[in-house]
C-alpha cells in the first residue's frame, strides 16, 4: 500500500507539476503521521507540521477542506508563522494540501509542495482531486472511485452498517466491499438492498 | 406559481445578511436558501446541485430532503433542466413535464412519479463560471412562472453565489474550491449521519433527517456538526430524539 501510494505522489509531481510531495495518514489515537514522500525535502516538511502542529496539512485535516496556499510568502507566514518560515527556506514557494477522506471518515492528507509561487489552475486542480480521490481508495483496500461520489445511498448504506457492526465507517465500507466482491454482485445493488432493509451486516466477519 | 410578494423577499435578502457572519455554515444556508425560495415562489420543492471537480452536478440541499426528490435530483447528472441550465448558462422556465419525456427521459420519469407537474432550473453563477443550478418543481399544471418571478428567482439563486464568496479572504480564488470540496464532503457526512441514525433509532432514512435537522435546530447547532458528532459517538444516537 505505502508503495502504492507513493506511486500516487509521484505521479502528482510529474503530472501537475509538482516540487515534491508528501502524504500521511491518521492513526487510531487521531493524530497524523506521515507516511510516504516524494524526496528527502518533502518528508521533511512533511513532518514538521506535526512537529509543529500547525500548516497547511494540518489545517486540511482540521477543517477537513483542502488549503490551497499559492504564496505562502504572502499568505501562509501570517496563517503559520513557525512553518512558514521553514518551508520558505527551504526553498518552497507554494503549497496545496488536500484532506482524504470519504465524508466522516478522515484517512490522511496529501500535500504538493512547489518552489515556484502561483496558483493551481482549474486542471491542475482537477487533476489533484483525482490523485487524491485515487488515494482514498487505495487507503480503502483497493476501491475504485465509485465509493468517492455517490449517490446519497451508497453513504447512507455507510452509516446503517457502521452501527450494525458496531464498528467504525471504515470498517463498514469494507465490509460492503467485500460482501459484493464475494458474492460478485455490483456495488450500487447492495446498497440498495441495504438501505431498503433486505440486506443486514452482523457485528461477526 | 403566485406573484412574488416584496416584503417576503426582502425578509429573504435580510435572513441572507444576518446568516453571513463568522459562525457561517454553507450547507445550512443553502437549505435555508431552497426552503426560502420554495415558500416565496409557492413551489412544491426547491433544490440546489453543484458541480464537482470533475464537473459532475451533485446534490447539495433541498426544501425537502425525501428519497424520491434526492433521486430526481441525482438523476440529473447526466440529464435534466439543471443538466442544461448548467450546461448552457441559461435559465430553464415553466417546462411542463407531461411533454418533457423526449427531452429528459429518466428525468421526467421521476418528478412525474413524484407529482411534480412542471419544473423550472436556473444557473448558479459565481463571476463569469456556472457552479451548479437551482430547481424549482410545481405540483400544478399551468403554474407559470412570468418575467418578474424568473428574476426574483435567479437573483435569490445568484445569493448562493454571495455565500460562496463570503468567506474571509475573498480575495483569494482558492477560497471557492476549498469551500465546495469541504461542502461537498459534508453532504456526504450527512447522509452517513442519515444512516447511522434511520439504523439505529430503526426507523427510515427520511424520518431519520427529520430527526437530524430537528435536533440540530432546537439545540442551535450546524447540520454538519451535529452529523459528525452522531457519526463519532453513535452511543449518542439514542439522545437524539429528545
Amino acid at each position: 500500500m505505502v508503495d502504492q501510494l507513493r506511486r500516487v505522489c509521484r505521479q502528482g509531481v510529474t503530472t501537475l507539476p509538482a516540487t515534491g510531495a508528501g502524504l500521511s495518514v491518521m492513526g487510531k489515537d487521531k493524530q497524523f503521521s506521515m507516511l510516504t514522500a516524494t524526496d528527502p525535502t518533502s518528508e521533511r516538511l512533511e513532518e514538521l507540521q506535526f512537529v509543529l502542529g500547525e500548516g497547511p496539512c494540518v489545517e486540511a485535516g482540521l477543517t477537513r477542506r483542502p488549503v490551497l496556499v499559492p504564496d505562502l510568502d504572502a499568505d501562509g507566514v501570517s496563517r503559520w508563522p513557525a512553518y512558514a518560515s521553514a518551508v520558505l527556506q527551504a526553498g518552497i514557494g507554494a503549497v496545496f494540501a488536500f484532506p482524504l477522506q470519504v465524508g466522516a471518515t478522515q484517512l490522511g492528507v496529501m500535500d504538493f509542495f512547489r518552489s515556484s509561487r502561483g496558483p493551481l489552475s482549474s486542471s491542475e486542480l482537477t487533476c489533484a482531486y483525482a490523485l487524491a480521490d485515487e488515494a482514498v481508495g487505495i487507503l480503502l483496500g483497493g476501491a475504485a472511485d465509485t465509493s468517492l461520489t455517490g449517490p446519497a445511498e451508497l453513504f447512507q448504506a455507510q452509516g446503517m452498517v457502521m452501527v450494525q457492526i458496531a464498528g467504525t465507517l471504515t470498517e463498514a465500507m469494507s465490509r460492503i466491499r467485500a460482501y459484493a466482491y464475494a458474492e460478485n454482485r455490483r456495488l450500487i445493488d447492495v446498497v440498495n438492498d441495504i438501505v431498503e432493509r433486505k440486506l443486514k451486516f452482523d457485528r461477526d466477519e | 406559481m403566485t406573484t412574488v410578494s416584496a416584503e417576503r423577499l426582502s425578509k429573504i435578502f435580510v435572513e441572507v445578511a444576518d446568516t453571513l457572519v463568522d459562525d457561517f455554515d454553507l450547507l445550512d444556508f443553502l437549505h435555508m436558501l431552497t426552503v426560502r425560495t420554495a415558500g416565496l415562489v409557492g413551489a412544491s420543492a426547491v433544490g440546489l446541485l453543484l458541480a464537482d471537480q470533475r464537473g459532475k452536478l451533485r446534490f447539495m440541499a433541498a426544501s425537502d430532503e425525501k428519497a424520491r426528490i434526492l433521486e430526481i435530483l441525482q438523476v440529473q447528472i447526466s440529464e435534466g433542466p439543471c443538466y442544461d441550465a448548467y450546461r448552457t448558462a441559461t435559465p430553464v422556465i415553466n417546462e411542463d413535464l407531461r411533454l418533457a419525456g423526449d427531452r429528459w427521459p429518466e428525468f421526467t420519469r421521476h418528478a412525474l412519479a413524484a407529482g411534480f407537474r412542471s419544473v423550472h432550473a436556473f444557473p448558479l453563477r459565481v463571476r463569469r463560471e456556472v457552479i451548479g443550478a437551482l430547481n424549482v418543481f410545481g405540483s400544478t399544471v399551468g403554474g407559470n412562472f412570468d418575467e418578474a418571478d424568473v428574476q426574483i428567482v435567479q437573483a435569490l439563486t445568484d445569493t448562493a453565489a454571495i455565500a460562496l464568496l463570503q468567506e474571509r479572504a475573498i480575495r483569494r480564488g482558492e477560497v471557492l474550491s476549498e469551500q465546495l470540496q469541504g461542502a461537498l464532503n459534508s453532504r456526504i457526512v450527512i447522509e452517513q449521519a442519515k444512516g447511522a441514525i434511520a439504523q439505529s433509532l430503526g426507523i427510515s432514512i427520511d424520518a431519520a433527517f427529520t430527526v437530524l435537522r430537528g435536533y440540530a435546530r432546537r439545540h442551535n447547532r450546524k447540520l454538519t456538526e451535529v452529523a459528525h458528532e452522531v457519526l463519532a459517538d453513535p452511543a449518542q444516537l439514542n439522545g437524539l430524539a429528545g
